[in-house]
């Protein structure tokens, strides 16, 4: 299992041959990756801050819950701060199980939860200034599927 | 002694990042109350608290926890990860 926080860059590519690599008696191998995105246009960069001492503790609970209740052979989150530009990953999860089934219900899970309960909070800069991004019910509620 | 940390749009309104404050306070309500009546920038930051998020010692907790022991509090509002 990895966490990592940071806030250069990763290669999605790269990051998942790895994990796959690593992950020896796999079945299936899932990879969600968070890009910044212009939904209304006019967005010039993604402002990301984060708890630093709370981050990592929080991800790293999570993941070991995920990895637990699906018996996965491996998992990995990787998630970015700083600012970023429109069209870089912010983050990334993979898992990595005997079969499918369990791989993307983790990941699925995984998301859920950075989503709402990982300290990060996100920033869209456009030419007129700044917006923090607000959570959604829609967000909360997901955490009830689990 | 208290660390006492806001994120986000709790850290613009409030204006810092972090300070460490003496407080008497029970609850993490009793400081929200202490930290209000100070100036109009704190209760503009804590008008809502349905807005807002707690968590003492690094652990997500609610207005009603006791201060007891506990030896950093950051407020801020709802995460948005992922």
């Amino acid at each position: 299992m990895r966490v990592a926080i940071q806030s250069a860059p990763f290669d999605i590519g790269h990051e998942t041959a790895a994990f796959a690599q690593a992950a020896a008696g796999a079945g299936a191998v899932v990879t969600f990756t968070g890009i910044v995105r212009d939904l209304a246009g006019g967005l010039t960069a993604m402002e990301i801050e984060h708890y630093p001492a709370m981050t990592e503790r929080a991800i790293r609970d999570i993941t070991l819950q995920a990895v637990s209740r699906w018996e996965l052979i491996d998992a990995l989150v990787i998630h970015r701060h700083g600012t970023l530009r429109v069209g870089e990953p912010i983050m990334m999860v993979a898992t990595a199980a005997a079969h499918r089934g369990s791989a993307f219900a983790a990941a699925d899970f995984l998301m859920d939860y950075l989503k709402s309960r990982a300290p990060f909070w996100k920033k869209e800069i456009t030419a007129s200034g700044g917006a923090w991004v607000a959570a959604t019910d829609q967000d909360e509620a997901a955490l009830s599927r689990w | 002694m208290i660390d006492v940390l806001y994120f986000a749009w709790v850290r613009e309104r409030i204006g810092l990042p972090r300070e460490r404050i003496e407080t008497s306070a029970v609850t993490v309500a009793d400081l929200v109350a202490e930290l209000s009546a100070r100036e109009d920038r704190y209760a503009a930051a804590f008008a809502d608290l349905a807005a807002l998020r707690v968590a003492l010692d690094q652990d997500l907790s609610d207005f009603a926890a006791p201060l007891a022991g506990v030896r950093e509090v950051a407020f801020f509002p709802p995460m948005t990860g992922g």
